[in-house]
């Protein structure tokens, strides 16, 4: 039951914008467009990432993890946490099943928030983007500027997390 | 995107010729952890979609655009904190933005806000984090953005 639940809101909202079409209503069918659009750009990536979690769950043992981006793994496992998000692409959401896979493998909650934030601001894939819109000068400023201000806000959370239990729930 | 799929491609051959069994155990856990997550996701997405029609691009240039000091950040903070605009839309039109006399600063807020906060997928990273966390993180990135934003405008 609750498990149907969680489909209601889906079902009615699909249901309204097929009505929309069917009647002509510009509304729904532009909103109907701009769900479509999100739509795509999820599907396409979201089954392959949660297929390389799958794999990534299989194969690589809790110690790697623990020993490189851990509690103790200091600067060195910032920068490897930094790097591996900024390789990635796609919207924010689609970086929480990734955190929660590293932080079941062992990962410290001070390096799943940085992960979080280097995912979110800085993806080399994108970077080309920005310099192309809004100049060299700025990306590399932005960039420069943003990168300590989440490692920052890493510290904090895990800070203001400590001693009280916190995980990394599976959905 | 394709880089996304050659790479799954690589590491699924790969781990199938390892270990066919294994793999099949991984991609199965993947898929049943996708398919768990897609009603929240597609709720979401459809709130997502409702929001960017109430507020279309050329609003959001205008009222950016007319937007000076202090407003222009908490509009710009505002839009980027609620909208989820994918990168391929949103630098283009900061491109647009600039070009309309925006100032770098707010821009800058406005891309740190879109990217880092996201108010409207809040219910799926609470699955994660829990609420009070990702709550949390969300206004910690907020006030991040506005620092960046800050910095950024000195320097420019």
């Amino acid at each position: 039951m609750k498990e149907l639940k969680k489909y209601i809101f889906p079902v009615i909202f699909l249901i309204l914008i097929g009505l929309s079409y069917l009647f002509d209503i510009a509304a729904g069918e532009k909103i109907g467009l701009n769900f479509w659009m999100f739509f795509k750009e999820m599907i396409m990536f979201l089954p392959l990432m949660f297929v390389l979690i799958g794999l990534f769950d299989v194969w690589v043992p809790r110690e790697k993890i623990e020993k490189h981006i851990g509690r103790e793994s200091g600067w060195k496992g910032t920068g490897l946490v930094i790097l591996l998000a900024t390789l990635q692409a796609g919207p924010l959401y689609g970086a929480f099943p990734f955190a929660y896979i590293l932080w079941k493998k062992g990962c410290s909650i001070r390096n799943v928030f940085i992960y979080l934030g280097a995912f979110s601001t800085i993806k080399i894939p994108m970077l080309t983007f920005e310099i192309g819109f809004l100049g060299l000068k700025f990306s590399l400023l932005r960039t420069m500027i943003t990168l300590p201000v989440y490692i920052l806000i890493g510290y904090l959370i895990e800070w203001h997390l400590k001693d009280k239990g916190f995980e990394v729930k599976q959905p | 995107m394709k880089l996304l799929s050659i790479f799954t491609a690589v590491c699924l051959i790969a781990s199938l010729i390892a270990n066919p069994q294994k793999t099949w155990i991984g991609i199965k856990k993947g898929l049943a952890t996708f398919l768990k997550l897609l009603p929240a996701l597609i709720s979401v997405l459809a709130l997502v979609s409702l929001v960017l029609f109430l507020l279309p691009e050329e609003t959001l240039v205008k009222y950016m655009g007319e937007g000076s000091g202090i407003k222009g950040w908490i509009i710009a903070a505002l839009f980027g904190s609620v909208a989820l605009i994918p990168g391929f839309i949103a630098y283009p039109l900061c491109g647009i933005l600039v070009k309309t006399g925006v100032a770098y600063s707010v821009i800058a807020v406005f891309i740190t806000t879109l990217m880092m906060t996201g108010f409207l997928t809040l219910p799926v990273e609470a699955r994660f984090f829990g609420w009070k966390v990702s709550v949390i993180r969300n206004l910690v990135s907020l006030a991040a953005a506005l620092l960046i934003g800050l910095v950024m405008g000195f320097l420019l």
